[in-house]
């Protein structure tokens, strides 16, 4: 088991691999020959990953990765913490450009669209594909603001009533409206943390985004706004492509339809959720669900 | 159980040393603090003490007769006769008039150095504001001169200092005391006229517009430069090995001796760009080199203190780094920065040595009205007191003090006052 721990250690990486990698047909050789298991790929996809490593100045933190994500699927991202969940979230929406030294190589595409292109804007990127962080982080303004922000700076509203309808629908989906209706001017730092969060996610889906990137959205919070957000996710689902990272694999289970399971930066298994929880194809994954190492 | 009881007692007897220690490192604390804050009060009692006489000024009250044909004017509203008006024989013949005994031209020239010399042009003031004076008496309160001055308040204090007085002009000033004509008021001149070589005549009106104007200049120049600058290293700049070279030199920057961007003011701004010497303008722009690097370094530590969590917010929802900057990150760094500048105003409030080497050390008896007049500041006007010989300057100079530092310690409370106020906690 201790060897098992270890495997979080780069120097230790292979050997402990070799020890865990039992059965030939999955070779843990987590080098260049390494293939993700399952079922990464799909036929309807909304954005699609080729090829795609991710480094911070020398230091790799994702390895060859390929997957696609499906129009309208909540895909959930499963692994113990620093295996690059976040980092590989963040080249969605290229949040990683603001990291300095942060380079990105291969292909990611959103309906056919190379979202790495010297000519794409990553202004329009944004717009489409929203981001909802770790830790609530409400602008320290007005709700009102707070949903509008995005309206206001895509020019997406050409009157105040049109605004209005904008926060009025966000809060809604959000189910937060009629918690907040009442103090629309009031700072949004002053709510709750999950009612912050679920702020957060107006905010996101203020400009109708089509795809809502989540990073741990859930792990500030107690369980019951958790078990709200969640339900949130399940509706949401139904009008946009979610992808969620998580630490809590209870979490995953309930939300998404598909789990990728990370580990050391490498896309170990992608698989339906109900699949990887109950059968996983992988040692290391199976390794992380029971426990093992996390 | 023996080695816990052992142990027990030997935390039990460390712990008396770890107490005496605390209680030693507390006193030291305490000591410290105690002479700082002696000094203060010394350094006030004696700023105060000295200089509290000068906010009052002895008056000599004379039946003034407004005699037309001593004057030798016929019309009052023509300038250029006000001009050539003797007015000096109208204080004269009144001060004449108390003490009609006094003969012999040593005598009277004594008699009449009672007054200020400038007492004749505020009866001149005194009848342009009311003509129908003209040809009348009245009695007025004549300012007296610094020597006078400075008797008549020692000897109120019980320790006269007669060394520059006769002792007819004793003997004088005891009459007028015996007459009830000789009184202190509060002394309006203080705060209403420029610099004189008469100190009962010299004010620092003219210092406080110069200090004003100045700092206007400075703060128009520095402000959005130092918070542009900020803005550009913290958020748009390459971190590369230049942007490290400019910010370690904008810290050497804030270390440099004052006089030095004294100097190379005189070297651009006044010998290569001919700006005018002596002017606000120049001044601002010499303050300004002296606080850009403070306020370019309470402004990164203002943007720095933005929470990346409101940057990542921004960027998220698809805003620009301009809008992000425009939208969030200026909005909650402005308090900080707004401290950093009142700061740094103060700095420039106080700053003397720069200044002079731009020519800020004139004698200016005009107040400026204008960036471009000549003028000089509250700290030079009382580096120019602390110089002159005249003993009535010594209370001048502890006065000015005294409103320079209430000005210091105004702007540093509204900085902290600005800070606890508008600061947010995340
Ligand atoms: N800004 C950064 N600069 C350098 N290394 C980073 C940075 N962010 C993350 N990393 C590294 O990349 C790896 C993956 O991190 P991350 O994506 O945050 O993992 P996770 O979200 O799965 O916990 C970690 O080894 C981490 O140390
Ligand atoms: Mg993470």
């Amino acid at each position: 088991m201790n060897k098992v721990d270890q495997s979080t250690h780069k120097s230790k990486e292979n050997t402990s691999e070799q020890k865990l990698n039992s059965s030939p047909k999955q070779s843990l050789d987590l080098d260049k020959n390494h293939v993700t298991v399952g079922k990464p790929f799909s036929d309807d996809s909304k954005m699609t990953m080729r090829n795609v490593d991710v480094f911070y100045a020398d230091k790799q933190a994702i390895y060859d990765v390929n997957l696609d994500i499906a129009k309208n699927e909540v895909i959930a991202m499963i692994g113990p913490s620093g295996c690059g969940k976040s980092t590989f979230l963040r080249t969605l929406n290229r949040m990683n450009d603001t990291v300095d030294g942060c380079r990105v190589s291969g292909t990611i595409a959103m309906d056919g669209e190379n979202l790495y292109a010297p000519k794409l804007d990553v202004v329009e990127l944004r717009a489409r594909v929203g981001m909802v962080f770790q830790k609530p982080n409400p602008f320290p303004k007005s709700i009102y603001e707070n949903v509008a922000y995005g309206a206001k700076i895509h020019g997406l509203a050409d009157s105040r009533v049109d605004l209005d309808e904008i926060v009025e629908n966000s809060l809604r989906k959000a189910s937060l409206w009629e918690e907040v209706k009442e103090r629309l001017h009031q700072p949004g730092t002053g709510l709750s943390g999950g009612q912050q969060q679920r702020l957060c996610i107006a905010r996101a889906i203020a400009v109708s985004p089509e795809v809502i990137l989540m990073d741990e959205p859930c792990s500030a919070l107690d369980p019951i706004a958790t078990a709200k957000i969640e339900e949130l996710i399940e509706e949401l689902s139904q009008n946009f492509t979610i992808a969620i990272v998580t630490h809590s694999m209870q979490q995953a289970a309930r939300v998404s339809h598909r789990t990728a399971y990370f580990h050391l930066g490498k896309l170990i298994e992608v698989n339906p959720t109900e699949q990887v929880f109950t059968l996983p194809e992988h040692q290391l994954t199976e390794a992380y669900i029971t426990g093992r190492f996390g | 159980m023996n080695n816990q009881s052992e142990n027990l007692s030997r935390i039990q007897s460390s712990l008396k040393r770890r107490n005496r220690s605390e209680a030693l490192f507390q006193w030291y604390g305490r000591t410290a603090i105690f002479i700082g804050l002696a000094a203060v009060a010394v350094l006030f009692f004696d700023i105060i003490s000295k200089g509290h006489g000068a906010f009052r000024a002895t008056y000599i009250k004379l039946d003034v007769h407004y005699d037309q044909s001593l004057i030798g004017i016929d019309n009052l509203a023509d300038a250029a006769q006000l001009v050539d008006g003797n007015w000096a024989a109208l204080s004269k013949a009144a001060i004449r008039g108390n003490f009609p005994d006094v003969s012999g031209r040593r005598d009277k020239r004594k008699l009449n150095k009672l007054l200020s010399n400038g007492a004749g042009f505020d009866l001149k003031d005194r009848l342009v504001e009311n003509p129908q004076l003209l040809n009348k008496t009245e009695a007025v309160w004549i300012l007296a001169d610094d020597d006078i001055d400075t008797y008549f308040k020692s000897w109120l204090d019980n320790n006269p200092y007669d060394a520059r007085l006769t002792d007819k002009q004793v003997q004088w000033i005891d009459d007028l005391y015996q007459q009830g004509r000789i009184e202190l008021f509060f002394n309006a001149n203080l705060f209403t006229r420029g610099d004189s070589r008469e100190p009962e005549q010299a004010g620092i009106r003219g210092a406080l517009m110069g200090s004003f104007l100045t700092l206007i200049m400075t703060l128009m120049l520095s402000f959005p430069i130092g918070v542009s600058a900020a803005i550009y290293l913290e958020e748009f700049a390459p971190k590369n090995k230049w942007t490290d070279f400019i910010e370690v030199n904008i810290n050497n920057l804030a270390a440099v001796p004052s006089i030095i961007f004294g100097l190379l003011g005189l070297a651009i701004f006044i010998n290569f760009f001919h700006v005018p010497r002596s002017v606000p303008i120049v001044g601002g722009l010499v303050l300004t080199l002296m606080t850009l690097p403070t306020i370019i370094i309470t402004s990164r530590a203002a943007i720095k203190s933005v929470p990346p969590s409101i940057r990542e917010a921004a960027l998220g929802m698809g805003a620009s780094k301009y809008q992000m900057v425009l939208h969030h990150v200026l909005p909650l760094a402005l308090p900080g920065m707004l401290t950093g500048a009142i700061i740094g105003m103060a700095q420039a409030l106080g700053e003397t040595a720069p200044l002079l080497m731009i020519g800020m050390v004139a004698f200016i008896v005009d107040i400026p009205s204008g960036f471009s007049d000549p003028a000089t500041v509250l700290p030079v006007q009382i580096f120019l007191w602390a110089d002159s010989p005249e003993r009535a300057f010594i209370e001048k100079t502890s006065a000015a003090i005294m409103v320079l530092l209430s000005f210091l310690i105004i702007m540093n409370t509204s900085a902290v006052w600005l800070r606890k106020r508008l600061e947010r906690r995340w």
